[in-house]
């Protein structure tokens, strides 16, 4: 796991798991259809990653398949960006 | 025979009493939706036909027939009476779409007592909000939404059990008890409640422009809306396949999510998931689904994805496509044709009304974009915002407006009857959205008539946003408005105001946002806040959000000499 995907990573456990809620979380866990950020939510996810990537995600590509799990997002970032270091 | 109001059919005819035969009511005689939804197939010897499909994101499924769900719902029904819970108590359903919701919900119903379904994404202000107003006796929920509840539990002095359907290996703190449905001794012969149609049945909320949301309050004499409706309207048939995309914590996931199609006898497959294209069609293709009853937000997101993908799957069992939440943009309706070889039929109702009461019914030609024209049995009109009275001619825009005389319509708003009172004049049901009627009885969607905001479909009240941006140590006040969003239709947007001391940053937008997101809900979450110097306001200090909003959907700003000067 690099730094971006532990950054999301721990960003998706911390802000959309409840207390209770002991679902593990991986790099490859469904977020979207697996009911744990919704469509609406996706527009939290997609400020937080602008904000700390210092990048610009069209909303065109903002798609629930594409923030369907950590890997995906961090695909998304690196493609926007270019693999830089967090 | 014509009343001789404008938009109303002009053949009058009672279809409601017809309904009720069909179901076997008799006037003043016993009904329980509950009974009517699942015993009543067994007792008609449908006993062995699928009543539930649940299908979850992983693809597990679980099937049952209409003796199972009579079954487990009156095996749910015995577990809440052995709790002391009886007639009229609250009893709160705060679950995901999983199987135990559905007979949850029959087996309150057959109880006697009053079901509260809950959208299990609520945040704890938004929970607390509704769990004291409704003075809820108990809670039915899973482990990943139980901290929320637990959270609450020393506000809710009434709140007596919570009830956890998955709790296996979890310590339990007192008054919370564990329910495993398949340890439970079948009940099959459950005493159903001797409740007639005046009895209290569902309690949905829903958010007004003032104050914080309130209990819309349905009886078990709705029913015949309810069939009659989903018969028609959704022209469900017995054998038809049928998916609701709705969610039960709101009124589309009950009406048409439980009640109707179930008392149709339908086969109804449900998909807990979240959104995905792909998940979707493939969900359609591999359980042949006949009926889809979807949202305009979710027609659009599909768009979005292309009708290549849709091509790729076999949707030749669709057989009728409906629409509800948002007005159908005439775009989805050609879409659809071209698609899925058939449209989507708009369809319009609202919490309040219980049922479908203007719709594109099928034999009616679809106009695009157009709501279509009042259910048989339902008397609507447009009137006048002012002395309540119908428009005089076609294509002039007033208040939708309904003769408050069918059996699904709301009986009260949850202790507070004078916002109840407040919704009728001269006769009329107001229900706050404005429409104009054309030459041929069609209605068209103009607007609502006050500041909530239809996001997705769901309607999301700014009060409850502003109390809730207030709790941010950095806000001295906002204002919530609707702003428009090519997706959702409309979205949350907000204006903050902030303490001497903080200074605008996208670090505190973003904290701001999951503030409200984690407290009330994603739906109430604004999508963008403005951090401004000052709202615009009376000259008695009252924000006026309508120029707020008027900027954002580019409209005159209307009056502004009783504004305040900067």
């Amino acid at each position: 796991m690099d730094e971006l995907q532990k950054m999301i990573l721990d960003y998706v456990r911390r802000e959309y798991l409840e207390e209770e809620d002991d679902r593990e979380i991986g790099l490859d866990t469904p977020l979207i259809t697996g009911g744990i950020v919704d469509s609406f939510s996706m527009v939290s996810l997609k400020r937080f990653l602008e904000r700390k990537c210092e990048i610009q995600i069209p909303d065109a590509q903002a798609t629930p398949a594409a923030f369907d799990s950590v890997r995906s997002i961090a695909g998304l970032v690196e493609r926007i960006r270019g693999p830089v270091a967090v | 025979m014509s009343d001789g109001t404008a938009g109303s059919l002009a053949v009058r005819v009672e279809p409601w009493t017809a309904a009720a035969a069909e179901l076997g009511l008799e006037p003043e005689g016993r009904v329980n939706i509950g009974w009517h939804a699942s015993d009543r197939h067994v007792a008609l010897g449908r006993g062995a036909h699928k009543a539930l499909l649940w299908e979850d994101f992983q693809g597990r499924e679980r099937s049952y027939d209409f003796a199972a769900l009579a079954r487990l719902s009156s095996t749910f029904a015995a577990y809440f009476s052995g709790l002391g819970l009886g007639a009229g108590d609250r009893v709160c359903l705060f679950l995901d779409r999983v199987p135990e919701l559905y007979f949850g919900f029959l087996g309150v119903l057959k109880l006697g007592a009053i079901v509260q379904p809950l959208f299990s994404a609520f945040g704890e202000d938004s929970l607390h909000t509704r769990l004291e107003d409704a003075g809820t006796a108990a809670v039915v929920t899973q482990r990943k939404h139980l901290a929320k509840v637990r959270a609450l539990r020393d506000r809710l002095p009434r709140l007596r059990h919570v009830v956890v359907i998955d709790a296996g290996g979890l310590a339990l703190r007192a008054g919370e008890l564990a329910l495993d449905l398949e340890r439970l001794a079948p009940v099959e012969d459950f005493p159903v409640a001797a409740t007639g149609a005046e009895t209290p049945s569902v309690l949905h909320y829903t958010s007004g422009t003032t104050g914080q949301p309130k209990g819309v309050q349905h009886v078990h004499g709705s029913l015949p809306g309810q069939y009659l409706t989903a018969k028609v309207a959704l022209d469900l048939r017995p054998d038809d396949v049928y998916w609701c995309n709705a969610d039960p914590g709101w009124v589309t996931g009950t009406s048409y999510g439980i009640i109707g199609p179930w008392a149709n006898g339908v086969t109804q497959v449900v998909l807990d998931s979240g959104f995905s294209a792909e998940r979707w069609y493939r969900f359609l293709e591999k359980h042949r689904v006949t009926v889809w009853y979807s949202a305009p937000t979710a027609i659009r997101l599909l768009m979005r994805e292309g009708a290549e993908l849709a091509r790729q799957f076999d949707l030749g069992a669709l057989r009728h496509l409906a629409s509800v939440g948002e007005p159908l943009n005439p775009e989805a309706v050609v879409w659809s044709r071209e698609t899925f070889g058939r449209p989507f039929h708009d369809t319009y109702w609202q919490t309040e009304t219980g049922c479908i009461v203007i719709t594109n019914r099928p034999g009616l030609p679809i106009k695009a974009g157009s709501m279509g024209q009042p259910f048989p049995g339902i008397t609507a009109t447009v009137v006048d915002p002012h002395g309540f009275e119908p428009v005089d001619r076609p294509g002039r825009i007033g208040l939708i407006a309904l003769r408050p005389d069918w059996p699904a319509r709301m009986r009260g708003y949850w202790g507070r009857q004078e916002a109840f009172d407040a919704r009728f004049r001269n006769g009329w049901y107001l229900t706050g959205d404005r429409a104009s009627i054309d030459a041929d009885g069609y209605f068209w969607f103009v607007g609502r008539d006050d500041d909530v905001i239809n996001t997705g479909g769901h309607l999301v009240g700014p009060f409850e946003i502003e109390s809730a941006l207030l709790e941010h140590p950095a806000v001295a006040e906002s204002a919530a408005v609707a702003k428009p969003d090519p997706m959702m239709m409309e979205v949350v947007k907000a204006f903050v105001v902030l303490k001497p001391g903080f200074s605008p940053s996208a670090d505190l937008e973003l904290e701001v946002m999951n503030l409200l997101r984690k407290r009330l809900s994603p739906l109430a979450m604004p999508q963008e806040i403005e951090f401004t110097p000052s709202l615009p306001k009376t000259r008695s200090g009252k924000i006026v959000r309508r120029v707020l909003r008027a900027q954002e959907w580019d409209e005159p700003l209307g009056d502004v000499s009783t504004l305040m000067d900067e």
